[in-house]
């Protein structure tokens, strides 16, 4: 396992903002969000990190402020190092980030991930859509205050609503994955169905 | 009087011959899937055409809506190695060591050199199988059927020795976290080194089939041509990046899981068409092979686990049955899962498919905060609007067979 150890002194001199991340593998940054860009790029064009791997973000849970971090992964074809870029969203109820289609035209389907899991919005991207859930879904599933099991919704088309007078329920838990929660005594996170839209008990609706 | 076979731009046609504005051609759009059997899976395309053109094209992928992210944020690290299986159903032992290795660097876990050595076999059998599957669903989509029934033949024949190693076929979760389900059985690894055997001239049978196939060439030399920039640009990988030209492969610039002992080479294409990205797939069958054939030649002694894994593993079940100790030891497992400290990983495994990537927030304990999966089908999906424009619908079909994509792995 290869990692470059020139690049922290180097993106320390070049941009004293930023701050060492606490990491157990490759370098990482904490960036302010505003320069998160010019970081990319001089990773990118000075430094030889030609690919942008995984872009995502990080929910913190409602509670901690900032609530969301966007991180971007790069990884450079001719050193063969990764490096990990992170910066918090200014803003925890409307989370905004600047978006990296110009540098990568891979940055365009992750961040339209990342919109539609978390619900951070990509400032200056050129088609900010959702990809994995339908158009017109109300909820950001990655959130931490969404249930696993999901929460019930109008379907995405009003006529199809009319006609069938159900929206789409969320999924059954009981018998379902075997569930643990995180951090809670032991007696509540043992595993056991959770969030139970409907089951046995409880019938589905008609 | 001479008939015009070509067709030039339509609109230009129109305002040349001097037609009034209601008899211009319109753009048509037209739905390709989401269950069309070439599209390989739930994925829909919305084109916009002129004429038979392709003018425009807008994925719409995530129809299957499994949220394996949000999954594994919810259960323990043990619980989640079943899930890996169904990213890319057609690959899951590299899937399975991708996921383990990822959570052995966040526990800092070594794994001895024979359950390396297992995994590194079984992954490239699971190379060897997913790239039979691709070349043979190709096959099809441009033609061409027996090629698909051989390699099934040669896929039984593995999955036979898969169903021998984890007891299952299709799903195999065989890995642990710091180890492996189960040893080897007696005598598996001699098969294996039969099957490399007699698979080599089958192979070479199967893929002449295709490379120099009228039909095929016809097909596939030229179209969909991915440039070096474009592939990088869009953090294409696997296959589909090597056949532009750049030879990165995880397996020899970060080498995991005792790569480096192999000898083995990348094959890079040269155009970025749909034909060398079939070669290189053919080509890195062929070195699979080769690993396989090396690992099993020196093929460890010792244990299949690690030394410390007693904190993540369950102990074995005589030892749970007779211990107090063990048995606090395997409950504690099993309700509040293996405990980890709190840190970032990012790990990359060379999957059939290109990239898998874990990126794991730990907080401590036994479930992940946060766990981001990079799907090589994703991204490289994500190139496809760009290439669709300008080619026609069936080109389109043997664009998306060159690719490659499994649609489990880009919806998570």
């Amino acid at each position: 396992m290869t990692t470059d150890v020139a690049i922290t002194t180097a993106v320390a001199q070049q941009f004293p903002s930023t701050t060492p991340r606490a990491s157990l593998d490759c370098p990482a940054f904490n960036v302010p969000a505003a320069e998160a860009l010019a970081l990319l790029q001089y990773l990118r064009d000075a430094q030889g990190y030609d690919f942008l791997m995984d872009l995502t973000a990080v929910d913190w849970s409602a509670e901690q402020s900032p609530r969301f971090t966007v991180v971007w992964h790069l990884y450079s074809s001719t050193k063969h190092c990764y490096v990990r870029v992170a910066a918090a969203c200014p803003a925890d109820a409307d989370p905004a980030m600047p978006t990296a289609t110009g540098l990568w035209a891979g940055a365009d389907w992750h961040e339209r991930e990342t919109y539609d899991m978390l619900g951070i919005k990509f400032t200056g991207h050129p088609d900010l859509r959702r990809i994995l859930m339908w158009d017109g879904y109300p909820y950001f599933p990655l959130r931490k205050e969404f249930p696993l099991a999901g929460l019930p919704t109008e379907m995405s088309d009003a006529e199809i609503n009319e006609e069938i007078k159900v929206g789409v329920i969320s999924a059954p838990m009981a018998g379902g994955p075997f569930v643990a929660t995180p951090g809670e005594p032991m007696s509540e996170a043992e595993p056991r169905a959770k969030d139970e839209a409907w089951n046995e008990k409880k019938e589905k609706p008609e | 009087m001479a008939t015009d076979f070509s067709f030039p731009d339509a609109a230009a046609k129109a305002a040349q011959a001097n037609l009034p504005k209601e008899f211009e051609p319109e753009k048509m759009s037209l739905s390709m899937g989401p269950s069309h059997p070439s599209t390989h899976g739930v994925l829909r395309i919305q084109f916009e055409l002129d004429g038979e053109t392709v003018t425009k094209a807008d994925p719409v992928v995530g129809y299957l809506h499994r949220g394996d992210e949000k999954i594994a944020e919810n259960m323990t690290y043990n619980q989640f190695v079943p899930y890996t299986d169904r990213l890319d159903y057609l690959a899951p032992l590299a899937n399975n060591m991708a996921y383990a290795i990822a959570v052995e660097r966040l526990a800092g876990l070594e794994v001895p050199a024979r359950c390396q050595a297992i995994r590194v076999i079984t992954a490239e059998m699971a190379r060897v199988s997913a790239h039979l599957m691709g070349l043979g669903a190709y096959g099809i989509d441009v033609g061409a059927w027996s090629v698909f029934m051989y390699c099934f033949e040669e896929r039984e024949k593995l999955y036979r020795l898969f169903e021998e190693l984890t007891g299952a076929r299709f799903t195999t979760s065989y890995t642990r976290i710091g180890g492996l389900s189960r040893d080897v059985p007696e005598g598996w690894t001699g098969r294996v080194d039969q099957f490399c055997d007699q698979f080599m001239p089958i192979l070479d049978e199967i893929l002449g089939l295709l490379t120099r196939n009228k039909i095929f060439i016809d097909r596939t030399v030229g179209v969909g041509v991915i440039s070096r920039a474009d592939a990088i640009s869009y953090g294409l990988t696997g296959p589909n990046l090597r056949g532009s030209g750049v030879g990165t492969d995880l397996r020899k610039d970060r080498p995991y899981s005792g790569y480096e002992q192999y000898e083995f080479e990348v094959p890079v294409g040269a155009k970025g068409d749909c034909y060398d990205r079939y070669l290189c797939r053919g080509e890195e069958m062929k070195q699979s092979i080769r690993i396989i054939k090396q690992a099993v030649a020196k093929f460890p002694s010792g244990d299949w686990y690690a030394k410390d894994a007693r904190r993540i593993f369950a102990p074995p079940k005589d030892k749970v049955l007779t211990s107090m100790e063990e048995l606090i030891n395997n409950f504690m497992i099993v309700t509040e899962g293996p405990q980890m400290p709190a840190g970032e990983v990012y790990f990359e495994a060379e999957n059939p498919k290109g990239v898998l990537g874990f990126y794991i927030v730990s907080k401590g304990g036994g479930v992940p905060w946060r766990m981001k999966i990079r799907s090589p089908s994703f991204c490289n999906l994500s190139i496809l609007p760009k290439l669709c424009v300008g080619n026609m619908v069936s080109d389109v079909v043997s664009i998306l067979g060159s690719l490659d994509f499994v649609m489990g792995e880009c919806d998570r």
